[in-house]
């Protein structure tokens, strides 16, 4: 239990970082770092929810939603990161 | 800092402080899991002895089928921004032979991720990944293409895995079960068929989507 809250308290600020984060700063790529340290906030705290103790199962179903959001985070991070780069080409 | 820093500091400590409250509640006061029972209980009947992918590739293949379809949104939009920039320079002797042990290593992991995922961790999310890391490694010790096939079958290879996903659907719609309900008999070989082409898909997309750009220059 203790690492359970322990994991999900972390996750919380985690996210509040990135949140932070991604409100006090302009450039883009720190916003989108600022993102995906978001998503891991949000991760960790699926995981934490998951956990049910060491003698049972942890749940399937946070686990399965943090194996795909981690790929289509990446893959936005990736699309945000091209339109991003465009941009700055724009302006040269 | 100024006021407006301050602001959004109290903001976020009030923010926080209601998760952390909800996330107590939601792990220590109330009963959790009892969806976790449920996707538990029903595992013998997905095809699959790992949970985890039974709620991934069954009980919500839905939402999988969609995830994939993102990635694929995602891959097009990257394209829609114009073509692929230059690649870097041809790598030196060390990094060549390192990317020539570590790449088929990946390709083999990514192969055991695949066939595991029944029965332990691991699926086509993770093979998938794998695959992409390896094509980033090509990428970066100087081959313009990522180890990616020509464009024509790079748009096939990345569509895959909707079009298994969703023809897979059709096929058992049309033998009378439901859209996305797998019969226990065929359930396993389904599902592995599907999460082949997911892992095909998902490597592509990902190495393609560190192009940043559609590989115009690749093509053959």
């Amino acid at each position: 239990m203790a690492t359970q809250l322990l994991f999900g308290l972390v996750g919380i600020i985690l996210f509040l970082l990135g949140v932070w984060s991604f409100l006090a700063h302009r450039p883009l790529l720190r916003k989108l770092i600022a993102l995906n340290v978001m998503g891991a906030g949000v991760f960790h705290v699926l995981v934490a929810v998951a956990y049910r103790g060491l003698e049972k199962t942890p749940d399937p179903i946070p686990h399965a939603l943090v194996l795909t959001g981690i790929v289509v985070a990446v893959s936005a991070t990736a699309l945000a990161l091209t339109l991003g780069q465009r941009l700055e080409h724009e302006d040269d | 800092m100024t006021l407006r820093h301050l602001f959004l500091l109290g903001t976020l400590a009030v923010i926080g402080a209601a998760l952390a409250w909800v996330f107590w509640d939601a792990v220590a006061v109330q009963a959790p899991g009892r969806l976790a029972d449920m996707a538990l209980d029903r595992v013998p009947e997905s095809g699959v002895s790992n949970p985890v992918t039974a709620v991934l590739l069954n009980f919500r293949a839905y939402d999988t089928l969609l995830e994939l379809a993102v990635l694929m949104a995602a891959i097009l939009g990257i394209w829609s921004t114009g073509p692929d920039v230059p690649g870097f320079l041809p790598a030196g002797e060390v990094l060549e032979k390192l990317t020539a042990a570590i790449v088929p290593l990946l390709i083999l992991s990514a192969g055991y991720l695949l066939w595991v995922g029944g029965h332990a961790p691991g699926g086509a999310f993770q093979a998938g990944a794998l695959l992409g890391a390896a094509g980033v490694i090509l990428r970066l010790s100087g081959r313009p293409d990522a180890g990616l096939p020509p464009l024509t079958w790079l748009r096939l290879t990345i569509v895959l895995g909707v079009l298994a996903f969703v023809a897979a659907a059709l096929v058992l719609m049309a033998a009378g079960y439901g859209f996305l309900t797998f019969p226990l008999a065929v359930a396993k070989w389904v599902i592995l068929a599907i999460e082949s082409a997911a892992t095909l898909a998902i490597g592509a997309t990902l190495a393609a989507a560190y192009l940043a750009g559609e590989p115009l220059g690749v093509r053959t």
